[in-house]
């Protein structure tokens, strides 16, 4: 697995970071004929103390908001330059800078159909700004911005669903996919950066740090959002589901995903807790029965 | 010696300024063009766009971006893979651009842009003035500024090699009047091709993006290292003073045209009064000059053609013996009740032994026109200050008292 090493050791990402691991499982699917672009974020931040860096495939970090653009630039030279053909563009990028700042560059960039993949790598808030919330963010999640209190149970809204907006600008290929599951992210951003145009990879990331559980917990966390149909695994080609990952017949309850995460300690101890656990129940039974879980 | 410019009449064309900076960039061969559309910018993208269609770039790929923030920022990757990389702004998408201006230059990516120069909102107006570029001045991008269409044009040549050059590697802009050089015909010759493949060598960067050899463009660079980039960026500068001069001259040797380098001097040998401004402005201040001069008033033109880097040197020693100086500006900076070149001018002057009274005046702000009985005001102020002294340093021109 000598491709492990195309995002080297030694950053100052935090134990059991997120961003490390997709980033590493990106890599492994595109191989290192490829060109990384990310925009202002932790992934950035911690592989990138100048003059180190843990990039051993050529890398570029621009401004927050406009990795699409980037990237759409980066395909272009090479075509012009007559380069593109082997070289792929990745562009890798949280969700900040994916649903919220970056969106119209995005945008911009899917509706162009350039040949290239964007790798969203979701925490569900602004990690490398202190856990604010962003448009990723999960109904009744506290983060700093959106936190519980005693008249709020936390962020009001669901997660805004980018995979969709994605789709609907025509992409081949869209994909979810989970950390807990290195297997389906690879070979997902291999097709994903195989197949010709513009597509998507979107893959739930869950932060230590921001969620609040141990370090060593990442992947059970993760998992554990996929086993409860909270975060569905599929695979949409031209607009289409053509892949769903089955979860089995016994769902896990939400109560498990929740109670491992600090972030929603407040809906077990809140008056009208329940309740609310039951509206996320609601959001995991829609899914199950969207897709087929 | 001051160079001269002999155009040779049987190439001459007449044609849209627009058409002509289009086609100067054509013939510089690039491989990214990326712009929004914002007028008065337009027809030179739509220029483009139509070369592009007709097959007439090679090996160029035009986005058509959603937004003046992407057409720049598409154009930090096109740039960072060693492509030839050019875009064209005005006024709010020069505005919108200004994150991404800072991260060029720091990035020290060669990009070269046109800006047909526009006021800027609120309130909106699409016509011209200089706020727009001059708003930009501390974001590390080379400004030339355009006298005319036909040095618009060929001084896209030139700053593809200035920005280009590896000892400067910054970006830059030509900077046109909105309109009144843009949208106006008049007879240019238009680049060469032959003579520019020759001039303007393919764009070969040092470092790119490249599989072959990973690099990372675009560390975060923590307080133990922020302040040498800060440093080199200047440095760069510093050599961009120079370049600019030297390709001005080379420009003139291989195409016979000559415009100025960092500034261009019109009949200040032994003048009284000197008058500084930039772009489109100096052709009326030059024929003003030369009725006055019939009448043996010693006024002459100091045209500032770099507003970055500042030529300071160069204005110091055009004007060291004048007994006024005049600067015109196309912009204010609000809360100094002064434009930018009078500042700046006046910043040079001191801790030096020049000691010449230096006059400001904001003029043609959203395109408000400047006749020549304008000029003729400003000169006749002129001379009371060589009489009498200054009284005012700076002021509004041409202000309808009525409206206040």
């Amino acid at each position: 697995m000598n491709q492990i090493s195309l995002l080297a050791p030694g950053h100052s990402g935090c134990a059991g970071c997120c961003d490390a691991m997709a980033a590493k499982f990106t890599l492994m699917g595109a191989g290192d004929n490829c060109i990384v672009v990310s925009p202002t974020g932790c992934l950035e931040v911690m592989t990138t103390p100048y003059p180190e860096t843990s990039w051993d495939v050529p890398w570029i970090h621009s401004l927050f908001e406009n990795a699409g653009a980037v990237a759409s630039g980066i395909e272009a030279g090479l075509k012009a330059l007559g380069k593109k053909e082997k070289t792929k563009v990745i562009a890798m990028g949280g969700d900040g800078a994916t649903l919220d700042i970056g969106l119209q560059a995005i945008s911009g960039a899917f509706e162009r159909g350039h040949d290239f993949t964007y790798v969203c790598i979701d925490n569900e808030a602004y990690m490398n700004t202190g856990v604010q919330r962003s448009g990723a963010t999960p109904y009744n999640a506290s983060t700093t911005t959106s936190p519980a209190g005693k008249v709020s149970f936390g962020n009001p809204r669901p997660k805004k669903n980018m995979p969709a907006i994605i789709a609907a600008h025509g992409s081949p290929y869209v994909a979810t996919t989970s950390l807990a599951y290195p297997k389906d992210m690879i070979a997902k951003v291999k097709k994903a950066t195989e197949i010709e145009g513009p597509t998507y990879i979107h893959c739930h990331a869950p932060c230590t740090t921001g969620w609040g559980f141990d370090t060593s917990k990442t992947v059970e966390v993760a998992k554990m959002a996929v086993k409860t149909g909270l975060w569905p695994l599929y695979e949409m080609e031209n607009g289409v589901v053509t892949k769903v990952r089955k979860i089995g017949k016994v769902k896990a309850p939400v109560e498990d995903y929740l109670k491992m995460q600090r972030r929603f300690k407040h809906l077990f101890t809140m008056e009208g807790g329940e309740e609310e656990i039951a509206k996320i129940q609601d959001i995991a039974n829609m899914n199950i029965e969207e897709y087929g879980l | 010696m001051p160079r001269e410019t002999t155009m040779d009449k049987s190439k001459m064309v007449v044609v849209e300024g627009s058409y002509a900076v289009a086609h100067s960039v054509k013939v510089c061969r690039p491989n990214v063009i990326s712009a929004y559309p914002i007028t008065p910018q337009t027809h030179i993208v739509e220029d483009l766009s139509q070369f592009m269609a007709d097959g007439e770039i090679p090996n160029c790929e035009y986005i058509n971006v959603e937004s003046e923030f992407s057409a720049l920022s598409a154009l930090v990757g096109s740039s960072a893979v060693g492509a030839r990389s050019y875009s064209a702004t005005t006024s709010q998408g020069l505005e919108l651009m200004h994150e991404v201006l800072f991260n060029v230059s720091g990035m020290r990516l060669p990009i070269v842009m046109t800006v047909a120069n526009r006021a800027v909102s609120a309130p909106i107006s699409i016509w011209n003035d200089q706020q727009d570029s001059i708003a930009q001045r501390d974001t590390g991008w080379i400004q030339l500024y355009a006298e005319n269409i036909q040095e618009a044009s060929d001084m896209t040549a030139q700053l593809f090699k200035i920005s280009e050059d590896k000892d400067i590697m910054m970006p830059s802009m030509a900077c046109m009047d909105g309109f009144i050089l843009s949208h106006v015909y008049e007879p240019v010759v238009l680049l060469e091709q032959d003579i520019t493949d020759e001039f303007l060598p393919p764009f070969n960067p040092e470092r790119t993006l490249d599989p072959s050899n990973p690099l990372t463009f675009g560390a975060f660079a923590d307080p133990n290292y922020y302040t040498e980039f800060r440093y080199l960026q200047e440095q760069a500068m510093q050599t961009a003073l120079k370049k600019i001069e030297t390709v001005a001259d080379e420009f003139s040797d291989m195409y016979g045209r000559y415009f100025g380098g960092l500034i261009d001097e019109y009949q200040t040998e032994d003048a009284d009064i000197i008058i500084m401004a930039m772009g489109s402005i100096v052709g009326t201040i030059k024929d003003v000059i030369d009725r006055l001069r019939e009448n043996n008033v010693k006024v002459g033109l100091l045209k500032v053609r770099a507003f970055r880097p500042f030529p300071a040197e160069a204005i110091k020693n055009v004007i060291k013996d004048a007994k006024v100086v005049v600067v015109l500006d196309k912009n204010i900076s609000l809360g100094m009740n002064a434009g930018a070149l009078f500042i700046e001018t006046k910043s040079v002057l001191y801790n030096t032994d020049i000691d010449v009274p230096v006059t400001g005046y904001m003029i043609g702000h959203g395109g408000r026109d400047i006749p020549t009985s304008t000029i003729d005001k400003i000169i006749d102020d002129a001379k009371e200050i060589m009489k009498s002294g200054i009284k005012t340093e700076s002021q509004f021109t041409d202000l309808k008292e009525e409206l206040v």
